[in-house]
């Protein structure tokens, strides 16, 4: 004959078990259909080095035009690092909550490659790209903000090449061609023209 | 990641890039000339169209017949030692490695071949689909043995083919479906390539026209395909419309390209025409009295909707009434004009500048809409860094460098013409294919709405507005494109 007080407790503790099942089968259940926050973690690690002045060259939607604007931000002495954070300084504009060139949530700055002579590679995330939105002038402001602000802040850039992935792509939005390698003197000058909109 | 082979200097790496060029050449050259010998079978139903690989085995043509059942329906299969069992919906099929004697909703059929297991994969000889498969599918079955070619159901396109006496004259041809093949003009004829289209023959494979310019049009299939040459003594051009259920053969209008002021230069011609992929070729603008010709391309089309302006508005279909529109206001200023895209077709960015430079037209005008701004935007081509240009052979990248100032002063003329008409306008260089690639006086026109609603950019009238200032435009710098009075 079992205890009484054993048969009690055994009862308690398969209930107690029973329960925490039911609890943690619901707690996965959860964990699987709430959307997966946001990351926030920076994907590289903080930059280090003097802060530094830079010009940005920042689209502004409303009347369709760039706007050069100083800001100062902390650049690391290896010149491709400087590439890519003065990128994310222009992008960390476009993704503040009062941005006149919104881009989509998550574009970000993959890399930027340097060649000699005078040759740039910036590779753009697929947030960036299959989130913008489409249209010529809006692509356009991107792509004239990002080159301009590149060969502005990092000298002798004389070509720029944008990829999506690593990849090549044939536009940024279904306008903006990105086959080729942009020319930064005609670049520069787009830049003037859409410096002042008529 | 990015490997920096791709863009470190060719100065360096030229030796490198050289090998590198001729190794891609040779495996290019090499892998489509394998594919296209593949032997397969085209397969249309009215679930889906694909194709599936025809070998061969001891002299025999042998097709896998789980492949060609999988799309249609519920499929399973299983091997038993020599025995293979295939079950399709509520069908079932046995057959027995090595015999021609085959067991289809428990009745017996005798192969024109032994059936053969490879793997797991049972092959059937090509000869005995049209006995078999009706067996299985339960619907009528047609399959042309010679050009491999398989309809299942009443599934095929027929067409018509009549030719206009209009001036210019026109071969029109209707399809019961609608059809998008690929097309290439070569000299004397223009070839049509049904790939996935179950496109069948006319009553006679050899359709003649009692015409000069296009005596006759040839119907053949091969190897899964269908195709239609046309043929003609002067360059042809097709274009689309009825939503793809027409295509409107006609010749190409004979006339030189405009002629910027480089052009006189000794050693220069009309320069690049196709891709570097395609057939490069440096073709010479055709002599003659200059005639105002001017094609149009409504931007996007198909399955690339362009820009969602609205929910219930894509670019593309704004695009499509202001071509429809603007072609009518540049007629009836007497200028011959082509509209690329009547339909709601796909073309790439790479046709749309051959069919615009195989067209040496005067002008080509792009168009193109977006929600935000207001107004028209005008833009021409922001040249990417420079291509070497060889001889006659003009980069495909910067063939419209030649063209950049007639397009600026046509750019300009039309901003003119439609601040006349009240509507604010903007002028710029834009990165936007295929502006690049034409070797033509080439503008793109981007509208967006007049007001604060977006859905405006639909109004008829407004788009009447924009289409009549445009044609004004270009008639007032048609000399400036070198088209006499």
């Amino acid at each position: 004959m079992i205890p009484r007080h054993l048969v009690i407790a055994s009862a308690v503790m398969l209930v107690a078990v029973f329960a925490l099942g039911i609890y943690a089968g619901r707690m996965r259940g959860r964990v699987t259909q709430s959307p997966p926050a946001r990351d926030a973690r920076p994907v590289a690690p903080p930059v280090s080095g003097p802060t530094e002045s830079v010009t940005l060259y920042v689209a502004n939607d409303e009347p369709g035009a760039l706007r050069a604007q100083a800001a100062n931000i902390p650049l690391p002495s290896a010149r491709q690092q400087r590439a890519e954070e003065v990128l994310r300084a222009l992008l960390e504009v476009y993704l503040s909550k009062n941005s006149t060139h919104p881009l989509a949530p998550g574009a970000d700055i993959r890399a930027v490659y340097l060649v000699t002579p005078g040759i740039a590679v910036i590779d753009l995330n697929s947030a960036f790209a299959n989130g913008h939105r489409s249209g010529v002038l809006e692509e356009e402001l991107t792509v004239t903000s990002l080159i301009q602000t590149l060969a502005a802040n990092i000298p002798d850039i004389l070509r720029v090449k944008i990829l999506v992935d690593g990849k090549e792509r044939e536009t940024l939005a279904g306008h903006a061609d990105l086959s080729g390698f942009y020319d930064v003197g005609a670049v520069k000058q787009l830049a003037s023209q859409l410096q002042n909109p008529q | 990641m990015l490997s920096l082979n791709q863009v470190v200097p060719q100065r360096t790496w030229k030796p490198v890039y050289s090998f590198a060029t001729l190794f891609l050449v040779c495996l290019a050259a090499i892998l489509p000339a394998g594919s296209a010998d593949e032997k397969r079978i085209a397969v249309y139903s009215t679930s889906a169209t694909y194709s599936v690989t025809v070998v061969d085995r001891n002299g025999r043509e042998y097709t896998g017949l789980f492949e060609i059942l999988e799309p249609l329906g519920t499929v399973t299969s299983r091997t038993d030692g020599l025995h293979w069992k295939v079950r399709y919906n509520d069908a079932d099929a046995e057959f027995t490695a090595g015999k021609n004697r085959a067991k289809l909703r428990g009745r017996d059929l005798d192969l024109p071949g032994d059936f053969l297991l490879e793997s797991g994969r049972g092959l059937v000889p090509v000869a005995s689909l049209n006995a078999m498969l009706p067996k299985i599918l339960a619907v009528p079955v047609a399959f042309n043995e010679v050009s491999h070619r398989l309809f299942i159901g009443n599934v095929a396109t027929h067409f018509t083919a009549q030719l206009s006496r209009t001036n210019p004259q026109r071969l029109v041809m209707n399809f019961t479906a609608p059809v998008n093949p690929t097309i290439a003009t070569e000299p004397g004829r223009l070839r049509m390539v049904f790939n996935r289209e179950p496109v069948v023959a006319p009553g006679s494979p050899t359709l003649t026209f009692d015409d000069k310019v296009i005596p006759s049009a040839t119907y053949s299939e091969n190897n899964g395909t269908a195709e239609i040459v046309i043929s003609g003594s002067v360059p042809l051009m097709a274009s689309f419309s009825n939503e793809g259920h027409t295509i409107t053969i006609a010749a190409a209008p004979q006339q030189n390209a405009p002629l910027p002021p480089q052009a006189n230069q000794p050693g220069t011609s009309a320069g690049s025409v196709n891709p570097p992929s395609g057939t490069a070729a440096p073709t010479a603008a055709p002599s003659g009295p200059r005639h105002f010709y001017a094609v149009l391309d409504a931007s996007h089309g198909g399955d690339d909707p362009g820009a969602a302006l609205a929910p219930q508005l894509a670019e593309k279909d704004v695009t499509l009434a202001l071509a429809r529109r603007l072609r009518q206001e540049l007629e009836s200023r007497g200028i011959t004009t082509l509209v690329l895209r009547d339909s709601d077709s796909n073309l790439t960015l790479d046709q749309r500048a051959i069919f615009t430079n195989t067209a040496h037209p005067v002008v080509y005008i792009s168009l193109h809409a977006a929600s935000a701004g207001r107004g028209v935007r005008l833009y021409t081509a922001l040249l990417p860094a420079a291509g070497e240009n060889n001889g006659p052979f003009v980069a495909w990248d910067t063939a419209q460098a030649r063209f950049l100032p007639t397009s600026q002063a046509a750019a300009q003329g039309v901003a003119a013409e439609l601040q006349k008409k009240q509507i604010q306008v903007r002028t710029l260089a834009a990165p936007l294919r295929p502006l690049n690639n034409v070797s033509a006086a080439a503008v793109a026109v981007e509208i967006t709405p007049p007001g604060t609603d977006v859905l405006e950019l639909n109004l008829p009238a407004y788009q009447q507005n924009v289409a009549t200032g445009v044609a004004n435009g270009l008639v007032a710098v048609r000399d400036k494109l070198g088209v006499p009075q």
